[in-house]
């Protein structure tokens, strides 16, 4: 064997495979699984789960859903063996917020809005602006809409929780009638925020606990007839001597404001 | 009958299999894409950039480009597609790419300059197979130029046929083997001292106090 032959065989030698699983780094997958209004269609990158559409959507047309997904993320969409982890028993409590989401297809406002969302509990809903006040963007309540709109993964990140503050439902991804209806479904008393809305208030507070809450947390929804007090801010509330609840977390409005004013000047 | 041309006719079906898959769905046609080039790609990565885990991104990345390349070709254009080298020009691009990246970040260091045990992937799962031999070949390659450590990866790792490689480069024929066999000379003579004398580490023979390596 001469020395070439002996060099270029072992330069053969220094091929190598990629390693086991590295499709599943270009490629994302897809199943179809019961949801609660029908079935649904959820796609998963290796980072966690990355689209959802109803089946109504897509008009039940696998190749439908398909095409949406690689419209908007360019990958390759290859059946999956078995759903993401997680994913049946978070459908099935409707507690999605222990779920690996793959949000790098949306800006760093659109994924801190729906970081936010995430963190509603199921049967309660939060204003548009209260999601603002949280992402520190208190005035980007409109951009807080798109951002919802524009929720990849609905449903699972809960964005149908997010309604306006007159106590209306709002838009929604799949349609304001499915908003409805998931929030029914979850038991959501909207009738009793809407008319609290009409009346001017958007927090209700107890007059044995001093403690005050959004509409439809669970504590404030205990609080009976006698003892239930509206009010318009949590402002209001604190100045009549209520602190806000510690699970539901209303916040003041204008100091989260005054804090984005305040930020750029040094203390 | 050439060596090049031989491998040539092992892979032309190969390549067709490729091409109508990808005509026929693309998604499904990209699986049989990736499985039947990835160790070409994958090879050819790590050969160039030297770290199991830089291998695996700019593997990734070039055939997730790859395939939003594909998505916006017609039929015919697939149809006419030379899988291997188009495959190998995207890679090479993303890998140019990073080293520019990587160039405008002062605090992480040249992927030449890596001390060699920087990769615990290619520790466990390759040392024993390679070799020691295979360890210090890899880390004579990336004293190449790069238009030599390049040529003799896709030709001798990969196993690209010449007239593929003259497509990756945009050069003539000529060129590539130029640069193929300059590459093969200073090989050998980087490991001529390390066989004749006592073993040494790769890195050690280009040390600039002791360019001969000499002890």
């Amino acid at each position: 064997m001469t020395d070439n032959d002996l060099l270029t065989n072992e330069l053969a030698g220094l091929g190598a495979d990629a390693p086991a699983g590295l499709l599943d780094r270009v490629a994302a997958r897809w199943v179809r699984v019961p949801g609660p209004l029908g079935d649904l269609y959820v796609a998963s990158t290796d980072q966690g789960i990355a689209y959802v559409r109803t089946d109504k959507v897509v008009h039940g047309e696998d190749g439908a859903f398909a095409a949406s997904f690689r419209k908007r993320f360019a990958r390759p969409l290859l059946p999956a063996e078995r759903p993401p982890a997680g994913l049946g028993p978070a459908l099935r409590t409707g507690r999605t917020s222990g779920l690996r989401f793959d949000l790098r297809g949306s800006t760093d406002f659109e994924q801190a809005v729906l970081r936010t969302a995430l963190t509603i509990p199921k049967g309660q809903v939060r204003p548009y602006s209260w999601v603002a006040r949280q992402v520190g963007r208190p005035r980007a309540v409109r951009a807080v809409g798109s951002a919802l709109a524009r929720n990849p993964v609905p449903l699972l990140i809960p964005c149908h929780r997010v309604t306006r503050s007159d106590g209306t439902i709002g838009d929604y991804v799949f349609g304001s009638e499915m908003k409805e209806s998931l929030l029914q479904a979850e038991q959501v008393n909207l009738e009793e925020v809407r008319e609290l809305a009409r009346a001017g208030f958007h927090y209700i507070g107890s007059d044995t606990t001093g403690i005050v809450c959004f509409p439809t947390c669970p504590h404030g929804r205990r609080i009976t007839a006698a003892h239930r007090h509206g009010f318009r801010s949590v402002e209001a509330a604190e100045a009549a001597g209520y602190r806000p609840c510690k699970y539901c977390r209303p916040a003041p409005e204008q100091a989260s404001a005054d804090r984005e004013v305040a930020g750029s000047v040094p203390e | 009958m050439t060596e090049a041309e031989t491998v040539g006719v092992a892979t032309v079906d190969a390549d067709d299999r490729v091409r109508h898959a990808l005509v026929a769905d693309l998604d499904g046609g990209f699986v049989v894409l990736y499985e039947t080039y990835q160790r070409l790609v994958f090879s050819t990565a790590l050969r160039l950039c030297g770290r199991w885990a830089d291998a695996e991104d700019l593997t990734a990345e070039a055939f997730l480009r790859s395939y939003r390349a594909l998505a916006g070709y017609e039929p015919a254009r697939i149809g006419s597609l030379q899988p291997r080298a188009w495959l190998v020009t995207i890679l090479l691009n993303v890998w140019r790419n990073t080293q520019r990246t990587a160039a405008r970040r002062p605090q992480s260091a040249p992927l030449e300059a890596a001390p060699d045990p920087a990769d615990p992937g290619e520790d466990v799962e390759r040392a024993v197979e390679l070799g020691e031999t295979g360890r210090e070949l890899a880390g004579m390659l990336r004293q190449l130029p790069e238009q030599q450590r390049i040529a003799v990866v896709l030709r001798h790792v990969a196993d690209l046929p010449i007239t593929e490689i003259a497509s990756v480069f945009g050069s003539p024929e000529g060129t590539v083997k130029s640069h193929i066999s300059r590459g093969l000379q200073r090989l050998r003579e980087l490991q001529a001292p390390a066989e004749s004398g006592a073993p040494k580490p790769a890195r050690r023979i280009n040390d600039p106090a002791n360019p001969h390596g000499d002890a």
